[in-house]
Parts: structure tokens; sequence; C-alpha cells
């Protein structure tokens, strides 16, 4: 298990690299990744300030990972997240999870970003042509963290 | 010889920590404060800053979504503040 955040650029194949850690009882690596857009609601949006709360942020990370190695035999999961200033396209965070089978590589990997969307303290602001606007949390995402 | 003990434990001072959307409505992102003794619980810390007027009573409006972690864990609004060292009032998240 292993949790990252930096203000650095995040390179997704590294996180899968670690992941899979050329470990022969993997057989299944589910790697997600999410990228900056450069429009939400409707507004080109220029730059994106990934805000968190230090102290708090790695150890809520940690805990979702260990829960999630609790619910699905899994044999790793690896989790980066950006902070600070972002550009469109940039990548936000990777989620990279190992396991026997895809089954659970899938299952857990969703669950991590479910968890992570609703209960990781990071707060988006985004420049848009009209100022700057914090982002507002989605019911559906509370939706999705419920499922399971 | 006579020793005495205190009974009543000193009020001790607690880190407030008020985060994005909430740090920019309260125009500090944190201060130092003595709880007093009716604040027990999470929920009583929004209730007693909401207390103090605008613009905390509006951001922290019943019915307002605002999360508290209690030295660093997501609480509930009745998780008991005893021993307590920083609590944070955290808007809706938005990462990943």
């Amino acid at each position: 298990m292993a949790v990252v955040v930096t203000s650095e650029p995040l390179d997704a194949a590294a996180v899968l690299a670690r992941a899979h850690a050329h470990d022969g009882a993997v057989g299944a690596v589910a790697l997600f990744v999410g990228t900056m857009r450069d429009v939400n609601d409707g507004s080109a949006v220029a730059a994106m300030t990934l805000e968190h709360y230090p102290g708090m942020t790695e150890q809520a990370l940690a805990d979702i990972a260990a829960e999630a190695t609790q619910r699905w035999p899994v044999l790793r999961v690896e989790i980066a997240h950006r902070v600070g200033p972002l550009a469109p396209t940039d990548v936000i965070v990777a989620v990279a999870v190992a396991a026997a089978h895809r089954g659970e590589a899938f299952a857990a990997c969703e669950f991590v970003m479910d968890y992570l969307k609703t209960r990781a303290p990071f707060w988006k602001k985004e420049r848009t042509p009209d100022g700057e606007r914090w982002v507002d949390a989605r019911a559906s995402d509370d939706e999705a963290a419920a499922r399971w | 010889m006579d020793t005495t003990q205190d009974l009543q434990p000193a009020a001790t001072a607690v880190r407030l920590v008020y985060l994005a959307r909430l740090r920019d409505a309260f125009g500090t992102g944190e201060e130092t404060a003595v709880l007093p003794p009716s604040v027990r619980t999470a929920g009583d810390v929004v209730r007693w800053l909401a207390a103090r007027g605008e613009p905390w009573s509006g951001e922290l409006a019943a019915g307002r979504a605002v999360r508290v972690a209690v030295d660093h864990a997501l609480a509930a609004a009745d998780t008991p503040l005893a021993g307590a060292r920083e609590i944070a009032l955290l808007p809706p998240v938005t990462g990943g």
C-alpha cells in the first residue's frame, strides 16, 4: 500500500508499475486515471487549484486503501493525488489495484475512487472567464459511494 | 503535607481549522479557541461557531453541508471532543 500526495506532475505509469511490482501472484491490475478537463458546468476552465488538508489527507487515503484490502483479496493498492496549481489535461489522481483476478481489481479500484471522491479532504477551485469558483460537490458522488 | 488536586480540568485551547470555501468566507484559515464546557461534540462546535453571526451563521446554518474532522478523522455530529487538539470544518470534498 502506498499513498502519494504531491504538487509535482503525476506519472500514472509509475503508479501502475508500483501496483504490479513484478509480482508473479498478480494476474490483474486495474488503473484509474482522473485528468483535468478544460470545461465544467458550461464554462471554460483555464486553470485549477487543488487544496487539501495537510495532516489529514494522507491518512484519509491510507484508510481508504486499507478498507479496500479488507473488502477484496487484493495484493496492492496505490493511490497518487495531485495538489496545488493544475492545467487542463494534467493528471489529478491515479489509483492502481493489483489482484490475482480482474473482478476484485476492478471492484476495489472503483471503490477507492468512490470513497476518495466523498471522504478525502481535497477541494477544487477553478479559474473561469468569470473568475475563480469553488467546485460544488455532486450528489451523484454520494450515491456512488453509498453503493459499497 | 497537604497536596491540592485540581478536580476541575483546566479549559484547554484547541486549534480550529477552516478549509477551502469556509476559509475564504471566514477570512482566516485557523484560530485558537477555548471551547465553553457546553461544547462537547462535533455538532456542538458547528452550532457554537454559527452563533457568532455573519458570515459564520450563514455558512454554518442548519442544513448546510459541513463536515467536521476531529484530530484529522472525519467525525459524526455526536462525536465527542474530549481531548481534541485540532477541530477542522470541511466543506463537501471535491477531489479526484
